[in-house]
């Protein structure tokens, strides 16, 4: 475990004291804390380097530019991608969902349909609402099953020759299920309809390849992943990306503007409207070294090390429940305990330093299925300990002797 | 003759001063979550519930000779405890006292963050509630 305190130090935050205890962050499928390496990028780039990009010819304008798409290069590296202009920064996973749903929104027709699962984050559930009161398509909901896992036989009779559009989720960030997504790219591109995967939970914590895996579109964001706010990704394959119409007008995606018609430019910059974050991505590169140095393998067999302890732990509290029980699942554990309030456990559970997420985990349609208002979740990243997992169970064993 | 809701205060400021940790004053509000008279279950309506993402509340009002009477009932029990202090410092007073009311002494006993986690609790919605119905009630009066 040394090793793991050399992991903790190169993050400063997690050094933080909360209500005079060391700070236990278990809260790593909201955000993930952030190396000092992508901290000093930031600030690097403010104090040495700020421009905006690509249109500049002056030196600081290159400087930032060449940056900037050498970030593109890397993330093109990091999920295997055919081609660098396949990968489109946007602000985030929701962002880039909802790109793709008012951009084939506005190719979709009355009878169409689209396939959604039941364990979607509001990100990837709302945008396709509004897709299909715009466009006149229909939604359609793969059901999931008590333990958490997505029913592939409905699935296979939801799609038809209607269906142009399945959008589902890699790994559900209420319940932890890692989707068969493989599975269900294979069918639907059998029918020959396009899948979108909505990666938030799946980019820091299992190996990404574009190439093999097949997804037509996959969505995910920086910040997830140890790098800043406000820095989406939306891979999708270059034919596909060149069918769909802008989302946004403004600077950066034209490449002729009169008064009354505007040509686009190609890809990637068709779909990059206006000014980007451009220390956000600049920095993002930095946090995507760290994975990649790191290495997913080492960093799965990790998480894996503490979603198996701290399920055994957790389930040897009386009263307690696991919601999601899947046999695959990522570094995320939801629970309810009996007679006691979400809310109540993760104020107490911040009282002692441990910061957990509570609520419905804007996934509203799952917990409505699971007849319960919301679910404690903590969720871990690499620089977790088994130690953490022990000071969680110490502080939620004080918390229900306080509560009852 | 009732007590005045800064006396109220006042005396509650005073019993959380005692607490010389964390532990001791949540148990404390714990406790007050436990002893809230009950709301009768026929007001827990739709019409009666103010929402937080996190926990809901609900909330009853009548006026009895000129005074308000509030009762209310929460799904947590440390938001419960904090309704229970509202309650003891508002109810029973007069509708012009309740619209005065500052109700700093929640500041005061450390517990403002469960007010300013306005999404999550309700309970700045519940102290906006029962200025609203105080306000409804002196126009009656």
């Amino acid at each position: 475990m040394s090793n793991k305190n050399n992991i903790q130090s190169l993050f400063p935050i997690l050094k933080s004291s909360v209500n005079n205890n060391k700070l236990v962050y278990l809260d790593n499928a909201a955000t993930t804390q952030k190396p000092n390496s992508v901290i000093a990028e930031i600030n690097k780039f403010y104090l040495k380097e700020n421009s905006n990009i690509h249109r500049g010819v002056h030196h600081l304008s290159q400087v930032a530019t060449k940056k900037y798409e050498n970030s593109r290069l890397v993330t093109q590296n990091f999920i295997n991608a055919r081609h660098s202009h396949e990968i489109i920064f946007t602000k985030g996973t929701t962002d880039s969902i909802n790109l793709l749903a008012s951009s084939f929104g506005q190719l979709l027709k009355k009878g169409d349909e689209i396939i959604i699962s039941e364990m979607e984050h509001h990100s990837n559930m709302v945008p396709w609402q509004m897709c299909c009161e715009r466009s006149g398509a229909k939604l359609k909901i793969i059901p999931c099953n008590k333990i958490g896992e997505l029913d592939l036989d409905m699935f296979n009779q939801l799609i038809s020759n209607k269906t142009k559009i399945v959008s589902v989720t890699h790994i559900s960030n209420s319940l932890g299920t890692i989707n068969p997504i493989r599975k269900i790219i294979e069918i639907s591109h059998q029918k020959n309809v396009q899948v979108i995967i909505d990666g938030a939970q799946a980019a820091a914590h299992v190996k990404l390849d574009m190439q093999k895996l097949d997804a037509d579109f996959y969505c995910f964001s920086a910040h997830k992943l140890y790098g800043p706010t406000g820095v989406g990704v939306l891979y999708g394959k270059e034919n596909l990306l060149n069918l769909l119409p802008p989302y946004q007008g403004g600077g950066e995606m034209i490449k002729d503007v009169s008064l009354l018609k505007t040509t686009y430019a190609d890809l990637p910059h068709k779909f990059e409207a206006g000014t980007p974050n451009i220390a956000g991505v600049i920095a993002f590169k930095k946090s995507l070294d760290f994975i990649t140095e790191t290495g997913l393998g080492n960093i799965k067999t990790h998480e894996d090390k503490l979603l198996d302890y701290a399920t055994e732990k957790l389930n040897s509290i009386k009263g307690l429940k696991i919601i999601g029980t899947s046999s695959d699942k990522s570094a995320i554990i939801s629970f309810i305990i009996q007679d006691i309030h979400h809310y109540d456990l993760g104020l107490l559970l911040d009282k002692m330093g441990v910061a957990i997420r509570t609520g419905h985990h804007c996934t509203q349609p799952i917990m409505k299925k699971f007849k319960i208002s919301g679910t404690s979740r903590i969720s871990f990243a690499y620089y977790n300990t088994i130690e953490e997992i022990d000071h969680l169970i110490l502080a939620i064993n004080k918390a229900i002797k306080m509560l009852s | 003759m009732n007590m005045s809701i800064s006396e109220i205060e006042h005396e509650i400021i005073e019993e959380f001063g005692v607490f010389e940790n964390w532990v001791d004053k949540y148990d404390y509000l714990i406790d007050l979550g436990k002893s809230i008279p009950k709301i009768n279950p026929i007001y827990k309506t739709d019409e009666n519930t103010i929402s937080g993402c996190q926990s809901q509340v609900w909330l009853h009002a009548k006026c009895e000779n000129s005074v308000i009477v509030f009762t209310a009932d929460s799904d947590a029990i440390m938001t419960k405890g904090i309704v229970a202090l509202l309650i003891r410092v508002l109810s029973n007073q007069k509708p012009e006292k309740i619209l005065d009311a500052k109700l700093d002494f929640i500041a005061k006993i450390g517990l403002e963050e469960q007010l300013s986690q306005t999404r999550a609790t309700g309970l700045s919605s519940m102290i906006k509630q029962m200025k609203i119905y105080a306000f409804a009630f002196k126009e009656k009066l």
